[in-house]
């Protein structure tokens, strides 16, 4: 980056807020995503709408890239800058601005922690239902501009369900504000929605409006172990089939209990083959109703033990559990590499037992774990990055399983975005006219690409594998 | 010039950081909400373990070339640990950053001021507890005189801010005691370590170890010659210094038949517990350290398991109804797990509220030698933890550790609170309620 305009920018922020040493430009080089680095130019710290603008326009000026980052715990390498520039951070924009219990709505700045969101929520009895595994860590402008997922999607959705406005910067530097506090408003293209999702690519986020449910009155939590991994999948599809919605319905295997267990110290059995924590919330009678129900499917789904948290400490623990798997995973091997295939939820269990084939046939290590309620797994691959060999049948097993999951209707990811790391797979899931209009839209919007450039779209689309059949 | 230094620091990267261990680290972020440094920097993922971990993988592969900034980035870590029980990836971040501090050791010319910090503290105080007496005998001798007071009015702590306030906050010594081997009907046999800090400015907490202990039916031996635990040597990237006292310690505790081996000092219980990692897997003194470390029990614990909460229950009961609250000592909790224990015996203490204080699990910037060496972030997590003290109204703050204690006392000196609030070792603070009423 050219010293003068490195200048204009601390102008801007002042040199406090300013990080420019070697030390902090490695800290900012990656997010949660293995093998994924790249070294920003500079990463600047705005305090306000209007520094965040100064600083667009005079990136916009100079074409250097800017990517928003919140805490960095992407897993699709969304937050590595990739073509260097700055990297804004909203550690100074982290303020919950207004809760107006009136119209049921929160509008916070992008900085805030979704853990403090709910938090806040809940003291008025209040409820914002998105609960992505990283949320004690993850900010919720990086929740929104990745459309981020949760243990709750099954019943509430996900972020996307519950954005009702958004301020953002465009990368003219212009300030656009859509949505609101409305219930009902179509006045014109839903833009709102384009941005949620848009992974930093459109423009940066700079202040939100969440809609917020009525807490529910009470939460029921159980475990359910099974000695074969089909039945597990099994009983998903029949709480389905039989007209119940948990709030939660997650999935662990063997290899994930395991790792867990070793963490948490909590009594998980190691020798089942597979586990699901159901939760249900609501009026009291109705839970009771539904987690007896629940609890009869899983029996005649072939459970061998279900057991039920007999406190709200323990029903936390096992939620905490299931947050958990994918870093205890890491125990296994130096490297672990996850994915986040969705399936429709009837296929579950067809996508579990493609992901064992897959195991078998490229001789890998993969742990599942996973939303299976809303037939979002996470296929996690334990490797070395290290073993270039190993890496190959990695690159391979993971092309299969997104194969598998579109034939079966499926997406390549679920919830945790597209970013770089799986830029290359886009054009499978959306066609080639899906590419086009995105690429449409984002050069209409951000026709410079000075935003998140390298993300989401790729220089070239991987070619589709054909999979033998047998 | 730039370059030959830069590949000095990777060599001794190479060599001193296990690349397995550094691989372990998988980048989820879960460790940063737990990061003291990274809260009190404004949420910087430099001064964040994943961070830290990050640039010592870079040094490593030669992705960055060394440079004071990420000197730094190290130096500012507390070495609290508290990053260990929040990694669900099991990360030995602890292991890591001594294995860096000794890397970093090889490759530096140390400056001048950290140069004569290190060798006063560890060749000569640490390193030898007569020296250590020699040299409390001297802070006893500064304090009789009335040279405190006059030191204090001249100023002439004003060129040292940091430890300006740590020497208003020394205790006054008590006078030399008697070696203090008593038996009890042996309720359990205790051999106790006393640590170099504890033994010499809280040598009272020390005799109320062993009175309390013997009360409660507990056979108490102090056997001589044991050393400073070498925590802070290790700690600081002397390894060799640190296991040095570690032997004089295996020596001093071998062949001991006892039941358990208990300190009063978070800090050195954590080291202690760890002096088989110290070693070769095969080496003997590895099998030695092995059977120290499995007798190893903190103070609050072995109260705990002697029944200390009866003792307290059989108590009468007060009127008064003082607020009381405790800070852990970072490597009691996140190194030995003891959480509860502390917390069960100030709950049944009559008389007085225990009140959890909000991020009493935060380190509270002591650390070791942290305070001298990193004045202005220590001084920011301080002023932090006073803030959080003075939410719960609590006129005592408890402790288990000396480094803790030391650094509660500073605060309440920088706040202007020693009026009304005061900083006590737990054992301190149960010795008054039993022996005092």
């Amino acid at each position: 980056m050219d010293e003068h305009v490195k200048e204009q920018l601390i102008a801007v922020t002042g040199i406090d807020f300013a990080k420019t040493t070697t030390a902090q430009k490695l800290s900012y080089s990656y997010d949660a995503t293995a093998g994924f680095q790249a070294m920003p130019d500079l990463i600047l710290s705005p305090a306000s709408i209007n520094e965040v603008q100064a600083i667009v326009k005079i990136c916009g000026e100079h074409r250097v890239p800017i990517v928003s980052r919140g805490s960095g715990t992407n897993l699709a390498a969304g937050t590595t800058p990739t073509s260097g520039g700055v990297v804004l951070l909203f550690n100074r924009m982290s303020d919950i601005v207004e809760l107006d219990e009136e119209n049921l709505t929160m509008t916070v700045q992008p900085g805030v922690i979704t853990q403090e969101i709910n938090d806040r929520a809940l003291e008025v009895g209040l409820f914002y239902p998105p609960d992505p595994s990283s949320m004690k860590i993850s900010t919720i402008g990086g929740n929104v501009a990745e459309n981020s997922g949760g243990l709750r999607g099954l019943k509430y959705g996900v972020t996307r369900d519950y954005v009702k406005g958004l301020k953002i910067v465009l990368p003219s530097g212009e300030l656009l504000s859509t949505g609101g506090k409305l219930t009902k408003d179509v006045a014109g293209y839903d833009l709102t929605s384009l941005y949620v999702g848009s992974e930093g690519t459109l423009g940066v986020i700079v202040e939100i409006t969440l809609g917020l449910l009525p807490a529910p009155k009470t939460k029921q939590t159980m475990l359910v172990f099974y000695d074969k991994l089909a039945e597990a999948a099994e009983t998903v599809s029949a709480i389905i089939a039989a007209k119940i919605v948990p709030a939660t319905l997650e999935f662990m295997d063997k290899g994930t209990i395991e790792t867990v267990e070793d963490y948490m110290n909590i009594g998980l059995p190691k020798d089942c083959e597979a586990m699901l924590l159901i939760e249900q919330d609501g009026e009291p009678v109705v839970v009771a109703g539904d987690m007896e129900k629940i609890g009869m499917l899983c029996k005649e789904n072939g459970a061998a033990t279900i057991q039920f948290a007999q406190s709200v400490e323990e029903a936390e623990r096992l939620g905490t559990a299931r947050r958990v798997a994918l870093s205890a995973l890491a125990r296994k091997r130096p490297t672990t590499i996850l994915e986040d295939a969705t399936v429709p939820r009837s296929e579950i269990a067809n996508m579990v037992t493609a992901i064992q084939g897959i195991a078998k046939k490229y001789d890998l290590l993969i742990c599942t774990f996973g939303h299976a309620g809303d037939g979002n797994l996470h296929p996690t691959i334990l490797t070395d990055v290290r073993d270039a060999e190993e890496m190959a049948r990695v690159e391979l097993a993971f092309e299969e399983i997104f194969h598998y999951a579109i034939e079966l209707g499926g997406t390549i990811t679920g919830e945790h975005g597209v970013g770089e790391m799986k830029s290359p797979y886009l054009e499978w899931r959306i066609g080639e006219a899906g590419i086009s209009t995105m690429k449409a839209i984002k050069s209409a919007i951000d026709p410079l690409n000075i935003m998140n450039p390298g993300k989401m779209f790729a220089k070239e689309t991987k070619k589709r594998i054909v999979v033998k059949n047998g | 010039m730039v370059e030959k230094q830069a590949e000095k620091f990777r060599q001794s990267f190479v060599t001193h950081v296990n690349e397995d261990r550094l691989m372990d680290c998988m980048r989820c972020g879960f460790c940063l909400p737990a990061c003291p440094t990274y809260i009190e920097s404004g949420y910087d993922e430099t001064q964040s373990p994943r961070g830290r971990i990050a640039l010592m993988k870079a040094v490593q592969d030669g992705m960055v070339k060394w440079d004071s900034s990420i000197g730094e980035a190290f130096d500012l870590c507390l070495g609290c640990r508290a990053c260990e029980p929040a990694c669900p990836a099991g990360v030995q971040y602890g292991t890591l950053i001594e294995e860096t501090r000794d890397a970093v050791n090889f490759a530096k010319d140390q400056s001048w001021k950290e140069k004569v910090v290190r060798k006063v503290a560890f060749d000569h105080l640490f390193a030898n507890q007569k020296k250590m007496k020699t040299a409390v005998k001297l802070v006893t001798f500064y304090q009789k005189s009335g040279l405190q007071k006059a030191a204090r009015k001249i100023g002439f702590f004003d060129l040292f801010p940091s430890i300006k306030t740590m020497e208003k906050t020394l205790p006054h010594l008590p006078k030399s005691r008697a070696e203090y081997i008593r038996h009890g009907p042996a309720k359990a046999k205790v051999a106790f370590f006393t640590g170099c800090l504890m033994d010499t400015m809280f040598n009272e907490t020390n005799r109320n170890t062993i009175e309390l202990l013997e009360r409660l039916g507990c056979e108490v031996i102090a056997p001589k010659n044991q050393q400073c635990c070498g925590a802070l040597q290790g700690h600081s990237g002397e390894m060799d210094r640190a296991k040095r006292n570690a032997i004089s310690n295996l020596v001093a505790f071998d062949r001991m038949e006892v039941d358990y081996v208990v300190n009063n000092a978070g800090g050195c219980g954590a080291f202690l517990s760890e002096y088989d990692r110290l070693f070769e897997v095969d080496n003997e003194l590895h099998r030695k350290a092995k059977e120290f470390v499995a007798k190893q029990i903190d103070i609050s614990s072995l109260l705990f398991k002697m029944g200390i909460i009866d003792e307290l229950e059989k108590l009468p009961s007060q009127e008064s109804s003082k607020i009381i609250t405790y800070q852990d000592s970072c490597h009691l909790r996140n190194v030995n797990g003891v959480i509860h224990e502390p917390r069960a015996i100030l709950q049944s203490i009559k008389g007085s509220t225990f009140k959890e204080m909000k991020g009493a699990d935060l380190c509270c910037g002591s650390a070791g030698i942290y305070n001298l060496l990193q004045p202005k972030m220590a001084n920011k997590i301080l002023d932090s933890k006073m803030n959080e003290v003075q939410k719960t109204k609590a006129v005592v703050i408890i402790t288990t550790n000396p480094g803790c204690l030391l650094q509660m006392k500073a605060g309440i000196e920088r706040e202007n609170l020693s009026s009304t609030v005061r900083a006590v070792h737990l054992v301190d603070y149960v010795y008054e309620q039993i022996v005092k009423v």
